[in-house]
């Protein structure tokens, strides 16, 4: 009896979005009278900070401060549709489709602006400070809020666009059952060391380092904590939760918080997180999802290392104690 | 019913309410009062959303009823902030990211002040200790802990 170190590897692709009969999601942008602009959403901010990347990508495209844009993404009722924040959609459906509302509401902007102006619209750019100028004549100028007031008060215009992004649903082909089930993938490698205790089959996961390809990472702070926390959420998928630990049978399944096993403060890996950005075709400013890969190349990775400890293979989750426990004693029985 | 009359201090304000016997501390706290910066996660004493301070001792509001807080002086996080300037903890929160949903931050900014007033230097496994009591979903503790430890040499370094 003994403890027995193993070490594991995983690689993963993980989607972004679904299939079920479209994956849409759509946005509006308006600018209110002094020329801050309101992103209307019907996606959901978990937590995971889907408002401050929808602030950065509208500020983006139309060439304001982040500070600038103002994120409604309260009511289901009032908002345009979006098919939810799961499938890690959000940035890169709800994204595309600010995008495109901002570049509508920029043109607007422009329009206003150029008969302020007396100038072409395709003569102007904007300076990201709040300020439109003529291009090559940077003296010449109007600031947005300027334009937003002349717009409401002078012109009678609405700055504002409609954006809607659909990945329309992909059907299999007859003969082969090949199509397209979902769009840009993101990537992940995870390396886990596991102590495997032969006697109580309890596993320690001593490191696990993890390298994510996720796009573009539009705000890097934002993208790190999100996969720290992943990485975490998955060597306790991998080891500790389940409501059914005999599924389908529900006996011994947790009832509240009591018999619902994470991992806590004192149970953490020496975690490392690398990410490679390879920006996407099709994602907005070349994000990807990054949501819900982050969670999972490190369940196989916690697989493969107990069975490079003990040599048995868990293909169950979560990997508990007895599993391993019940798979040692069919092996040396063997 | 009859009702029973409470008085205790919440963030240096004196407070009054008559509440049903057996209603929880969490349930005064934020039903009758009004501050809802506790939160209600498991009401069962397991999660450490519900993390009030008590006579400068770190208490679960869920599991605490409000008639037996008379006289004492309670302080949740909503009263940390002064004159609108962030206490270093939340401070420190925010610079390391350490909130995401954050359901479970006022709990975990409780037991870190506790810990904090009784260690101002803590080493990073005196603070996993103190927040041993409370659930996070999202973060992964790590940034959590890293917080806590940033408020401490904040906290320090203004000291010196």
């Amino acid at each position: 009896m003994a403890i027995r170190r193993g070490r594991g590897v995983a690689a993963i692709n993980y989607p972004t979005g679904m299939n079920l009969g479209g994956d849409p999601t759509q946005a509006l942008v308006h600018s209110t009278p002094t020329g801050n602009f309101m992103v209307t959403l019907s996606s959901v901010d978990l937590g995971q900070g889907m408002k401050q990347i929808m602030a950065q990508i509208c500020a983006e495209t139309i060439g304001v401060p982040t500070d600038r844009v103002i994120i409604d993404t309260a009511d289901t009722d009032t908002g345009p549709h979006c098919m939810g924040t799961f499938a890690s959609r959000g940035t890169h459906r709800a994204g595309n489709a600010v995008i495109q509302a901002a570049k509508e509401a920029r043109q607007v902007m422009l329009e206003v602006a150029a008969e302020e102006l007396e100038v072409n619209a395709s003569d102007l750019e904007t300076d990201g400070q709040g300020n439109i100028l003529v291009k090559g004549a940077p003296q010449k100028s109007i600031s947005i809020f300027d334009v937003a007031l002349s717009a409401h008060f002078k012109r009678g215009r609405s700055i504002s666009g409609r954006g809607m992004f659909l990945i329309p649903r992909s059907y299999p082909e007859k003969e082969t059952g090949a199509m397209k089930p979902s769009t840009c993938y993101a990537h992940a490698c995870t390396v886990a060391e596991v102590e495997v205790d032969d006697e109580t089959g309890e596993v320690t996961v001593l490191t696990v380092k993890n390298v994510f390809e996720i796009g573009r990472a539009l705000n890097p702070k934002m993208v790190e904590q999100q996969l720290v926390g992943g990485s975490w959420m998955g060597i306790s998928h991998a080891l500790y939760e389940t409501t059914e630990p005999y599924y389908p049978n529900r006996d011994h399944g947790g009832t509240d918080f009591n018999q619902y096993l994470m991992p806590g403060p004192g149970d953490l890996a020496e975690t490392e997180i690398i990410v490679l950005e390879r920006p996407s075709a099709d994602g907005p400013f070349g994000a990807k999802g990054p949501g819900e890969m982050c969670a999972n190349p490190q369940i196989p990775a916690v697989a493969n290392a107990v069975f490079d400890a003990v040599g048995v293979r868990i293909d169950t989750l979560p990997i508990t104690p007895e599993r391993i426990l019940r798979a040692l004693k069919v092996q040396a029985a063997s | 019913m009859a009702k029973v009359p409470v008085q205790f201090t919440l963030n240096g304000a004196e407070k009054a309410e008559f509440v049903d016997s057996g209603t929880t501390l969490l349930h005064a706290l934020r039903d009758k009062i009004g501050d809802t910066s506790p939160k209600g996660g498991c009401h069962q004493g397991t999660c450490g959303a519900c993390s009030v301070i008590i006579d400068g001792e770190l208490r679960l509001s869920c599991l605490t009823l409000a008639e037996t807080c008379n006289g004492a002086e309670i302080r949740t996080t909503s009263g940390l902030a002064e004159a609108g300037v962030l206490h270093p903890l939340q401070r420190a929160f925010l610079d390391a990211f350490a909130t995401q949903c954050g359901f479970c931050t006022p709990g975990m900014i409780m037991a870190a002040k506790v810990l904090l007033d009784h260690t101002p230097n803590p080493s990073r496994e005196e603070v996993v200790e103190a927040l041993s009591g409370n659930i996070c979903r999202c973060t992964g503790y790590e940034p959590i802990i890293q917080a806590v430890l940033r408020a401490a040499r904040a906290n320090s370094q203004n000291a010196a």
